[in-house]
């Protein structure tokens, strides 16, 4: 082996590559945000909504859940504009990792809504609760306490995965990776790089998720 | 100058269907094999050893799949001198990436058995390898099966991304397809469909399986 590695070049586009791992970080919490309402409201009609609902709700994180993200990104961008609705990569990179977290996020929260004690829902109704407000009062809170650690492992997961949302040039920490090297002619380095930044940003943000779990769930609390 | 999406164009996605499936295959086999080592490591004795395999594991899980394939394609032109063929950069990265997640799915399912099946082993006395291959594992081995199965569903979803690097599996078939056809509206949705009919049978087998293995575990776990 005669390669002579040479980082000083990716120092010197560093600035660049912050600027795409930036972009990776609002793309993730955006989607976070967006998928995140999207999936409660669906687990609330998966729960509660007529029957025609409940099983559209589950056909589509069924569709979600098995099939790539990569081909999900491919016919929002690529195939819908055939029927009219074009979207910029990036609006395109957003709204496919919402709506690809919302799937996943939707099963999820079945799970901790299942995890729910039943006396508590039929307490809800003879207090004369609403469906609706059972969700809201009852059921929402303790369900989400239940599934935080899975719903962060979803977030982390997404922001990894946000990666190939470069297959459609939307300009993220990969696709500012890939135009680097391919100016440079050195991709190893970069790619190396940009793989520490992903490591770094995954661990920073499962550190920011348990500090936001203490904050919503534990602060206050007395110890058990 | 374009053609329609024909019987042969279907046939194309069909030959691209095979090879998402022949990488698949050899990422779990090779990553059966590493994941068995990681997880007999992450359940030693030896600290050392078990920092390390968490580290790697750690790694694989901490980073892009993306990233790992680029690094596996472009390292290994750079080891060795010449630009490479995708396949063998493919294989390795999904097999390195199975390996990490096939490591801890089974840890968990090795730490799973109770301490006392370890106790009464070598209470009988077996030494601690046949205390691992004849009393843990065949335990270990039905509480992993349904998460293993699942797994097995986010690799062969995960093998689209091969696409990347030219390797022409399933969505590089239809990329290719597209590029002659322009009917992405068609052809994405027909990828789409193959894969859901690859992995939606595994999903709920997978579910079906979580479900046996509860219930025959609520019997046995009953004093």
């Amino acid at each position: 082996m005669n390669y002579v590695f040479q980082f000083g070049i990716v120092r010197d586009h560093l600035p660049e590559l912050l600027n795409g791992a930036w972009l990776t970080l609002k793309l993730s919490v955006g989607a976070f945000l967006l998928g995140f309402v999207l999936a409660v409201v669906l687990a609330f009609l998966r729960s509660n909504g007529p029957r025609a609902v409940r099983v559209a709700v589950g056909a589509y994180v069924e569709l979600v859940r098995n099939t790539p993200f990569l081909v999900q990104l491919f016919i929002l961008y690529f195939s819908l504009p055939a029927i009219g609705i074009r979207m910029e990569a990036t609006t395109a990179a957003l709204v496919g990792m919402a709506l690809n977290f919302a799937g996943y996020g939707t099963e999820i929260l079945r799970s901790g809504i299942d995890a729910v004690p039943r006396p508590q829902i039929e307490a809800g109704h003879s207090l004369g609760f609403s469906r609706l407000e059972i969700f809201r009062h009852i059921i929402v809170f303790q369900a989400l306490r239940t599934v935080y650690p899975a719903l962060a492992s979803q977030f982390v997961l997404l922001m990894l995965g946000s990666s190939i949302v470069a297959a459609i040039s939307a300009e993220e920490l990969t696709a500012v990776t890939n135009s680097l090297q391919s100016t440079t002619f050195r991709s190893f380095e970069f790619y190396f790089v940009a793989t520490g930044i992903y490591l770094a940003m995954s661990l920073a943000s499962r550190l920011a998720l348990h500090g936001i779990y203490w904050f919503v769930f534990e602060r206050g609390q007395p110890t058990r | 100058m374009s053609r329609d999406f024909d019987w042969s164009a279907f046939v194309f996605l069909l030959g691209g269907l095979r090879w998402t499936i022949v990488l698949s295959f050899i990422a779990f086999a090779g990553g059966t094999i590493g994941g068995l080592i990681l997880a007999i490591i992450r359940t030693s004795r030896y600290a050392a050893l078990r920092a390390l395999a968490a580290a790697y594991i750690g790694l694989i899980q901490g980073t892009p799949v993306l990233m790992q394939l680029f690094i596996a394609f472009y390292g290994l032109a750079v080891l060795t001198g010449v630009r490479i063929d995708p396949w063998p950069a493919v294989t390795l990265a999904f097999t390195m990436y199975a390996a990490a997640f096939l490591g801890e799915i089974w840890r968990g399912a090795i730490q799973a058995i109770p301490r006392t099946q370890w106790e009464a082993a070598a209470a009988l006395p077996l030494s601690p390898a046949a205390q691992l291959r004849h009393v843990i594992l065949p335990q270990a081995f039905r509480i992993a099966i349904p998460p293993t199965v699942g797994f097995l569903v986010q690799l062969i979803k995960g093998t689209s991304i091969a696409s990347i690097i030219g390797f022409i599996e399933l969505t590089r078939a239809g990329q290719l397809i597209v590029n002659v056809t322009f009917q992405p509206m068609i052809v994405y949705p027909i990828i789409a469909v193959l894969y859901f009919a690859l992995c939606w049978p595994l999903s709920l087998a997978a579910l079906r399986l979580e479900g046996r293995i509860d219930a025959t575990l609520g019997v046995a776990q009953r004093p």
